[in-house]
C-alpha cells in the first residue's frame, strides 16, 4: 500500500526545510572540494565515534535494550491513532492544550497565532528538529516575531546566517576558529580578547543569552518523547538552555512529530539509556526535563502541544519505509556514515541529513513525479555499507529501506530511461544462460580497446567515464572462467546439469 | 473536517485494517544486585567523570560537609523549603516562591534529591519540598545536592520506577555542559557550572 | 565433498583468475569442484539499483543453475550476502513464493569462501605459500552482512611466507557501492582516496579482500596512481604454493612470481 494510492499527502513544497534544490551528487561535488569542511567533519565524527563505541561497549545488555527499543517503536506505530488520542486526553487533563497540524504551514500558523495572543514579539527556542523541519523561525519572522535559538550549535548557525548540517550538532561543519570568528563579528559587546578555547566560546554564549532567558515570556521547544499514558513530555539536552526555556517563560509551546510518542512511562527506561550513549557518547546527558501539563507555581502556566503530521502519515503507509519513523534523532548513523563524513549535511538539502535523512526526507516529501530538487537522488547517496544499521539504537534497517526506496523510484517512472532499458536487457541476458554467454563475449571485445595494455583507456564514453575518470578498468580477459572450465572439462560427467524448466 | 480527525483518519488508512500485534520483550536488566557500597562507589565515579565534586559523609555530618563545601563560594545560599534544618548552612535563605528570575541573586542552591542512578551518575529532582521548584536548581551558578544512601539505585529502570511521571522532573548528570564545538565536551554553559554532591552513608 | 562453484558475474567476466584460484584451492584440499554452466549472476546489482522486479528472473536462473548442489561456494562476500538476504525477499515481493522458498533453501547451502573453509571444512592452514607483505581490507558486506569476522585473517596468518600488516581504518567502506561508484562518482572517489591512503601507509605490496568488486575499485585507483601496490583476491593468495602454477589455471596469477606486475591483472 502506498500513500499515493491511499491519497495521503506528503509534506507540502514551498514551506520548511526538507527539500534541496540540487541532486545529491551535484551538491556533494562542491562540498568535497571544501578542505576545511572535510577536516572539520573528519575530526568531529572520529571523536564522537570513539566516545559512542566506548560507552556502548560498557553496557552488557545493549542488544536487549536495542531490541526492546525497536519493538516499542513498532508497537507504537501499530496503534498510533489510539496512543495519540490517549496523549491528548492526558495532556488536556493536566492543563495543557493540544493542537493538531496537518502540515508545516498549519503548524506555523498555529504557533504564530499562539505567540501573537501573548503579545510577545520575541520567543526563545530550544533546539528542535520539528521546528527546523517546518521553517518555524522564518514563519515567525514574517509575522514580526524574533525567534532566538539558544542551543549553542543552533546559535552558531543562526548568528552565522548558516544552515544546520547535523541532527545533534547543527554546527558540526564549523571548527573552533570559525566559531570564534562568527561570535566576534555578530555578538554585540563580545569580549574583544575572545579566544577559540571551547570553554571561552561557551561562556560567550552564556553571557549573550542570559538576559534574554530572564526576560522571555514565550518559549518554543520540540520533544524527544511524549508518554501517552501519563501525558509526560521529555526534552533531553546538555547545556541548560532547554531548562531555561522550559522553566522560566509564562508560555510554553511544544511542537512534536506524531511519531515521537511512546505508550507507557516504563518505555522511557529503554530510550533514556539508548539515546545519550548513541548521541553524545555520554552515559547520560547533563539534563533531562520531564513535565506533564501545567504545575501551579512551577514553570510555564500556559502549555500548548502541537502535534505535527507533515508527511509522517504518508511514511506510515509504506510497510517497509515506515521503520524510518522509529528514529529517535540520535545521529549515530551520521557519525559513522562514510558518505556523510565526506560530504557533510548540507549536501542532503534537508534538515535530516545522513543515512536516516536519506530514507526519511524523500519519504516525507514524496519521491515521485518529475519535480525538481533532490528527493529522488537521496536513496542513492549510500554505498549500502551497513555501518548505520549497526549503530542504530532502535535497529532501523536503513540499507534495506534505501534499496526499497530506490525500487520505488524506479517503479514510479512512467517511461523507461536509458538506464532502465540497459538493466532490463541485462536482466534478460542474465536469466538466459545462452544470451549471457553472448553478452560476456561482447564484453570481452572491450579488450581490443586496450590494444594490448592491461587496462582500458581512461577516456571512455559515459557512463563508463564516471568510473574511468579516477579509476582504471582492467582489460577483459580473452576467455571467461566458465568458458575455460567448460573447455578443460569437456567431459560433462562432473557438471551439475540444469534440469528444471523456466 | 478538523485537522485532528484528518490526521487520525490518515493514520488509520495508512495502517490498514489489520493491525499487527507487536510483542515487546524486556530482556534487559531491570534490577541491580550489587551491594550498596559498590553502588555508592559507582555513583561517585560517574559523577566525578562529569567533573562534579563528590563529598562523602556520615548522616550526622551533613551540615558540616555542606558548610565546608560552600565556604569557598562567595555569596548567598538559597535552600529548598523541605531541606532539613540540620543540613542548612548558616545564613541560608529558604526559597519563598519569589519570581523565578530573582533567584539569580543567589550564588548557590542547596537541595535534596528524589533518586540517584549510580550507573549513569544521574540525580533526579521532582519538585517536592526537599528538591524545590525547577528554577531553584537552575539559576544559581553552584548547585549542592544531598543524596542519602537509600536514594541510590543501580540502573535507569530502577530509578524511573521510583518516580511520579506527573510531577515536573529534572534529571541532572553533572554540571551543565556542551559538546557543540568539535564534539568535545566542555563543562559549564547555561545551567549551574558547579555541581557538588554530598553523598550520605553510614 | 562435492562443491558447486559460483564464480559470480564479475569474476567470471572480468577477473576469471579468482575463480580459477578458488577451484584450484578447493581441489587441492581434496574436494570435487563442479561449475554449473547455467550460472550467471545473483541479481544483487539489479536489486541494489532499484530493479528488483527485473531481478526476479535472474534469481530464478540462479536457483535453476544450482538446483541439487550440495554446497555452493562463491569468492564474494557481497554476492553471498545478496543470496542470503535479498533473493528470497525480491521473489516473495513479486508473489513468487515457490521461488522464494527454493532461494531460501539454496541460500542455506551457499557459503562465502572463508566461511566455507573455516566453518564447513574446518581448516585455517590451507597449505599456501605467498612470500609478500599483505594488508587485508574486510569489505562491508563480508564484515557487516555476513559477519565473516576474523576468518580471512585466520587463513592469511597460516600462509607461509606472508607478512600480514594491519590496515588503518580497515572497517571504512572503500566507496565502491555498486552503481554508487558511477552515480556518485565524486563521493566514491573521495572515499577511495582515503582507503588508498591507508593501504599505502602500510607499505604493503598487496591489498587483499574477499570481494573482487571492492578489489577492482581499490585496484583501479591504485593502478591509476601507478602506485605499485596492487590488489589480489584472498582466493588467489590461498591458492598459491611453492609449486608452479596449477595445471587447471591458464594464467600465472596464483604463483608467487607476481610481485612486479601491475595492479590490474593481465
Amino acid at each position: 500500500m502506498t500513500a499515493v494510492f491511499l491519497g495521503i499527502p506528503t509534506a507540502p513544497a514551498g514551506v520548511g526545510n526538507l527539500r534541496g534544490d540540487r541532486p545529491f551528487p551535484d551538491a556533494a561535488r562542491d562540498a568535497l572540494r571544501d578542505g576545511q569542511l572535510r577536516a572539520n567533519l573528519g575530526h568531529a565524527t572520529t571523536t564522537i565515534r570513539g566516545k559512542r563505541a566506548g560507552v556502548v561497549a560498557e553496557v552488557p545488555d545493549w542488544a536487549e535494550l536495542r531490541e526492546a527499543g525497536r519493538a516499542i517503536k513498532a508497537a507504537t506505530m501499530a496503534r498510533l491513532d489510539e496512543h495519540l488520542e490517549e496523549l491528548e486526553r492526558q495532556v488536556t487533563a493536566r492543563g495543557g492544550t493540544v493542537h493538531w497540524a496537518r502540515d508545516a504551514a498549519e503548524a506555523n500558523r498555529i504557533v504564530t497565532e499562539l505567540v501573537q495572543a501573548t503579545g510577545a514579539d520575541e520567543v526563545v527556542k530550544v533546539k528542535s528538529m520539528a521546528t527546523q523541519e517546518i521553517g518555524l523561525n522564518e514563519a515567525l519572522e514574517a509575522a514580526g516575531i524574533a525567534a532566538l535559538e539558544t542551543d549553542l550549535a543552533e546559535l552558531i548557525v543562526q548568528l552565522g546566517d548558516d544552515k544546520p548540517s547535523h541532527i545533534l550538532v547543527p554546527a558540526i561543519h564549523k571548527n573552533r576558529a570559525e566559531i570564534r570568528e562568527i561570535f566576534a563579528c555578530t555578538i554585540p559587546g563580545v569580549d574583544p580578547e575572545l579566544t577559540d578555547d571551547p570553554r571561552r566560546l561557551a561562556m560567550a554564549a552564556r553571557e549573550h543569552l542570559r538576559e534574554r532567558f530572564l526576560r522571555a515570556r514565550v518559549a518554543v521547544s520540540g520533544a524527544n518523547f511524549a508518554v501517552a499514558e501519563t501525558g509526560t513530555l521529555a526534552v533531553v539536552e546538555s547545556e541548560g538552555n532547554g531548562r531555561m526555556c522550559l522553566t522560566l517563560p509564562q508560555t510554553l509551546i511544544t511542537v512534536m512529530g506524531i511519531e515521537k510518542l511512546v505508550p507507557t512511562w516504563r518505555d522511557l527506561e529503554v530510550f533514556l539509556q539508548l539515546l545519550p550513549r548513541s548521541s553524545t557518547g555520554e552515559r547520560m546527558n547533563p539534563y533531562t526535563s520531564l513535565w506533564a501539563g501545567v504545575t501551579p507555581g512551577d514553570g510555564p502556566q500556559e502549555f500548548h502541544l502541537v502535534l505535527l503530521d507533515n508527511g509522517r502519515t504518508a511514511v506510515l503507509a509504506d510497510e517497509v519505509g515506515r521503520e524510518a519513523l522509529h528514529c529517535i534523532r540520535c545521529s549515530a548513523c551520521l557519525n559513522v556514515c562514510p558518505v556523510y563524513e565526506r560530504t557533510g549535511g548540507h549536501a542532503y538539502g534537508s534538515v535530516y541529513p545522513g543515512p536516516i535523512g536519506a530514507v526519511l526526507s524523500p519519504q516525507l516529501t514524496g519521491l515521485s513525479g518529475g519535480t525538481a530538487g533532490n528527493s529522488a537522488s537521496l536513496p542513492f547517496a549510500s554505498t549500502l555499507c551497513g555501518a548505520c544499521y549497526d549503530v542504530c539504537p532502535v535497529a532501523i534497517d536503513i540499507p534495506s529501506i534505501l534499496v526499497h526506496l530506490r525500487a520505488e523510484h524506479v517503479e514510479a517512472q512512467e517511461r523507461p530511461g536509458a538506464e532502465a532499458l540497459a538493466f532490463r536487457g541485462l536482466a534478460r541476458a542474465m536469466s538466459h544462460p545462452r544470451l549471457w554467454r553472448l553478452a560476456q563475449r561482447a564484453a570481452g571485445l572491450g579488450r581490443f580497446l586496450a590494444r594490448g595494455r592491461p587496462t582500458l583507456p581512461a577516456a571512455l564514453p559515459p557512463p563508463a567515464s564516471a568510473w574511468t575518470r579516477t579509476r582504471d578498468l582492467p582489460t577483459p580477459p580473452r576467455e571467461t572462467f566458465t568458458q575455460a572450465w567448460a573447455r578443460e572439462h569437456s567431459r560433462a560427467s562432473s557438471r551439475a546439469r540444469p534440469e528444471h524448466g523456466a | 473536517m478538523s485537522a485532528r480527525d484528518e490526521v487520525l483518519g490518515r493514520i488509520r488508512s495508512a495502517l490498514g485494517a489489520e493491525l499487527p500485534a507487536v510483542e515487546v520483550r524486556r530482556d534487559y536488566r531491570t534490577t541491580d544486585d550489587r551491594p550498596l557500597p559498590e553502588l555508592l562507589d559507582v555513583l561517585t565515579d560517574r559523577l566525578e567523570d562529569y567533573r562534579a565534586s563528590v563529598l562523602r559523609c556520615a548522616p550526622d555530618a551533613v551540615g558540616a560537609t555542606v558548610a565546608a563545601a560552600l565556604s569557598s563560594v562567595p555569596g548567598d545560599v538559597v535552600v529548598a523549603p523541605g531541606v532539613p534544618a540540620a543540613w542548612r548552612p548558616d545564613g541560608a535563605v529558604e526559597d519563598d516562591g519569589r519570581p523565578a528570575v530573582d533567584l539569580t541573586a543567589f550564588a548557590a542552591t542547596l537541595t535534596g534529591v528524589t533518586v540517584a542512578v549510580a550507573e549513569t551518575g544521574t540525580l533526579v529532582l521532582d519538585a517536592s519540598p526537599a528538591c524545590g521548584r525547577r528554577a531553584l536548581s537552575l539559576l544559581p551558578d553552584c548547585l549542592v545536592c544531598v543524596v542519602t544512601a537509600d536514594q541510590v539505585v543501580g540502573g535507569v529502570p530502577e530509578g524511573l520506577a521510583r518516580l511520579d511521571p506527573l510531577r515536573p522532573l529534572t534529571m541532572i548528570s553533572g554540571p551543565s555542559a556542551t559538546s557543540d564545538i568539535e564534539l568535545q565536551r566542555v563543562e559549564g554553559v547555561h545551567g549551574p557550572r558547579t555541581l557538588l554532591v554530598v553523598l550520605v552513608s553510614d | 565433498m562435492k562443491v558447486a562453484l559460483f564464480a559470480t558475474c564479475l569474476v567470471d567476466t572480468i577477473v576469471p583468475q579468482v575463480a580459477h584460484a578458488t577451484a584450484a584451492l578447493l581441489e587441492r584440499l581434496g574436494h570435487e569442484v563442479v561449475v554449473p554452466p547455467g550460472q550467471s549472476c545473483c541479481g544483487q546489482m539489479h536489486v541494489n539499483t532499484g530493479y528488483r522486479r527485473e531481478a526476479v528472473p535472474i534469481v530464478a536462473n540462479h536457483v535453476r543453475a544450482f538446483a541439487g548442489a550440495e554446497a555452493v561456494v562463491a569468492p564474494s562476500g557481497s554476492c553471498v550476502a545478496s543470496i542470503h538476504h535479498q533473493q528470497a525477499m525480491v521473489a516473495r515481493r513479486a508473489g513468487e513464493h515457490g521461488l522464494a522458498d527454493e532461494a531460501e533453501a539454496l541460500a542455506g547451502r551457499t557459503y562465502e569462501l572463508s566461511q566455507f573453509l573455516v566453518d564447513v571444512l574446518g581448516v585455517t592452514d590451507v597449505g599456501a605459500y605467498y612470500p609478500h607483505r599483505v594488508t587485508y581490507h574486510p569489505t562491508c558486506h563480508s564484515l557487516r552482512l555476513l559477519r565473516v569476522g576474523d576468518r580471512p585473517l585466520q587463513l592469511l596468518r597460516a600462509v607461509r611466507g606472508l607478512e600480514l600488516v594491519e590496515l588503518p581504518g580497515a572497517e571504512s567502506c572503500c566507496g565502491f557501492g555498486g552503481t554508487f561508484a558511477v552515480k556518485n562518482a565524486d563521493t566514491s572517489t573521495a572515499m577511495l582516496t582515503d582507503k588508498m591512503a591507508n593501504v599505502l601507509s602500510t607499505h604493503a605490496e598487496i591489498c587483499t579482500a574477499g570481494d573482487a568488486s571492492c578489489l577492482m575499485h581499490i585496484g583501479g585507483g591504485l593502478s591509476r596512481l601507478r602506485s605499485g601496490t596492487r590488489t589480489v583476491h584472498l582466493a588467489e593468495i590461498l591458492a598459491s604454493t611453492e609449486q608452479s602454477t596449477h595445471p587447471a589455471t591458464p594464467t600465472d596469477a596464483v604463483t608467487p612470481h607476481q610481485s612486479t606486475t601491475p595492479a590490474i591483472p593481465r
